[in-house]
């Protein structure tokens, strides 16, 4: 792919400048990036497979950790679709209590994410900063849901835990310090010079990339593509709350810090207005165990980007066939794209800009090289004659054994 | 004991450096790793920093089920930490396989691939309880020490 004289490094699968083990494969000339290949696979789980050897309800809690820091994300993507399969009318409040969670989900995650851009530019200071108020917002989700991570919230039908009184004055009062911190990070992010600087011109993905590479979420509301899946396909209580899809077009790292720290205004606004018109009402519908037969395709705005999980299910209490697409899979190609021509003393940020979750992206990669050009598929038929004749060489025969049984099943 | 050997074990119990490698899990326990770093909880009090490299760790933090495509990186990072090297598995996943047991690329297990010396156990593991497990990791290698002090 790469000429000769061109040096390539290895980054990863075990890198200080990675949190997950992926393998990068950069070709440079010089310190400029002439094309870089991801190897993905390395946190491969099998989840989809796994779904289709549990139950719905075990699904849930399988599914919640497809990742641990949008874990609400694709708990909820799932269950809407295993909903509208069964044709289930969720409780308002439940749908609320969803959007409340996920809003929660949301600060927590674009904190996290403040955090490591400034440790990948070494902006340490910003890390601590972001991470220490981020403990206010776990907190509050260790209080309504029982855990810190992986939430365990949604169920088939509704939601598990009730939002009261006090735990409501709570979540207001976090918010309060929340809010004033955050007035504090826009100013850092849109005010510091050394920020500004780093930042801007780094990682460039224009409009009518983000539109042909399919990126999703902030990354691609940074270019100016006002995509976000809360308005324009509403889930859960969206449709009833009032909020603003953030743009920037700045189109470059810059853009899209400056994208989160204000959509978390945004989410402030969302969770405020979902406590104050919090409607009374039961939690759950009883969901049946068996989903009867069908297929649905579900669509959420993780914090990250558009999730869609399609589920399909054949009247068991076994779901046929689930398939996840998380977000990092469709803005990973951007990756590739951003960083071509750059410097690799941008790389890092430039990966980590894109809040890469690579835990929800892996998947199986069959890779086909020129040596392994003659393989092809091949029949049971085929198959099976093959064995015997391998079993033969290896100097086990059947054939005697075979002839034994047949007699038997016959006699 | 000689007296350098003393202040070697002095110093690993003061100042034991971890290394981090996320062994296919899903996130939740490395970023509970990460908060345990950060200004709530700082386990840097017990002069726990974490490296970037296998060559300077003591400890090796894993999280995850070790998928198959890690097995052999785990390995290998294993066998470049120097001696004595201490192993924590991290969460659920790392003790057992936890939710992903029996999924066909996992298995199920740090100690199924690499000897394991604490387990914390947890679905995300705690920021509190990987400072119980760290301490009480750093306090069985003073007692060990101890012991064999008095042996002698």
């Amino acid at each position: 792919m790469h000429d000769s004289k061109d040096f390539k490094i290895p980054i990863g699968p075990q890198h200080p400048a990675l949190k997950e083990p992926e393998g990068f494969s950069v070709a440079l000339k010089g310190e400029k990036i002439l094309g870089v290949d991801i190897r993905l696979g390395y946190n491969h789980r099998g989840i989809e497979k796994a779904a289709e050897e549990r139950t719905y309800v075990q699904d849930i809690y399988l599914i919640e950790r497809v990742c641990g820091i949008c874990s609400h994300s694709h708990s909820t993507c799932f269950v809407q679709a295993v909903e509208e399969i069964a044709g289930l009318a969720v409780p308002i409040r439940a749908l609320y209590i969803r959007t409340i969670i996920a809003e929660l989900e949301r600060i927590h995650s674009h904190l996290l994410w403040l955090g490591v851009a400034g440790h990948e530019i070494g902006f340490d200071t910003l890390l601590m900063y972001s991470w220490r108020d981020r403990e206010v917002v776990m907190d509050i989700l260790a209080a309504i849901t029982g855990n810190r991570v992986n939430y365990g919230m949604n169920t088939i039908g509704g939601v598990r835990r009730d939002i009261d009184a006090q735990q409501t004055e709570d979540i207001l009062k976090a918010l309060t310090i929340l809010e004033e911190r955050t007035k504090y990070y826009i100013e850092v992010a849109t005010q510091e010079t050394t920020i500004i600087k780093r930042l801007s011109g780094v990682g460039i993905l224009s409009r009518e990339d983000v539109l042909r590479l399919d990126a999703v979420g902030p990354t691609a509301r940074a270019s100016g593509v006002k995509r976000d899946v809360r308005a324009d396909d509403p889930y859960a209580a969206y449709a009833e709350l009032s909020f603003k899809v953030i743009t920037d077009d700045h189109a470059d790292v810059y853009g899209r810090t400056v994208v989160r720290v204000k959509e978390l205004m945004e989410s402030y606004k969302i969770i405020r207005q979902a406590l104050k018109n919090l409607p009374a009402g039961p939690l759950t519908v009883r969901a049946p165990r068996k989903i009867p037969v069908g297929e649905a395709i579900s669509r959420y705005e993780a914090p990250r980007g558009e999730d869609v999980h399609y589920v399909k299910s054949n009247g068991t209490e076994k779901p046929e066939r689930v398939k996840i697409r998380a977000p990092t899979l469709a803005n990973v190609q951007a990756v590739k794209h951003m960083l071509r021509d750059r410097y690799l003393a941008d790389m890092p940020i430039v990966v980590a800009a894109i809040d890469p979750c690579f835990s929800c992206t892996d998947r199986m990669v069959a890779l086909k090289e020129e040596d392994c050009a003659r393989a092809k598929i091949i029949n049971w038929q085929t198959l099976h004659a093959f064995s015997i004749e391998w079993y033969k060489q290896q100097g086990i025969d059947f054939t005697e054994l075979n002839k034994k049984l047949q007699d038997k099943l016959k006699g | 004991m000689s007296l350098t050997k003393k202040i070697v074990t002095w110093a690993r119990i003061k100042s034991p450096w971890i290394l981090h490698f996320n062994t296919g899990a899903c996130n939740a326990c490395d970023i509970e790793l990460i908060a345990a770093l950060t200004p709530r909880y700082d386990l840097e009090r017990f002069g726990v920093i974490l490296k970037g490299t296998p060559r300077h760790a003591d400890i090796l933090v894993c999280s995850g089920p070790v998928t198959k495509q890690i097995e052999d990186r785990l390995r290998r990072i294993y066998e470049q930490m120097p001696e004595p090297k201490f192993v924590v598995a991290l969460g659920t996943c790392a003790c057992s396989g936890g939710v992903f047991d029996g999924c066909y690329n996992v298995d199920s297990g740090i100690d199924k691939v690499i000897p394991v010396s604490a387990y914390i156990p947890g679905c995300p593991a705690s920021p509190k309880a990987l400072i119980d497990g760290v301490a009480k990791l750093l306090t069985s290698l003073e007692e060990k020490e101890e012991t064999k002090k008095s042996g002698r």
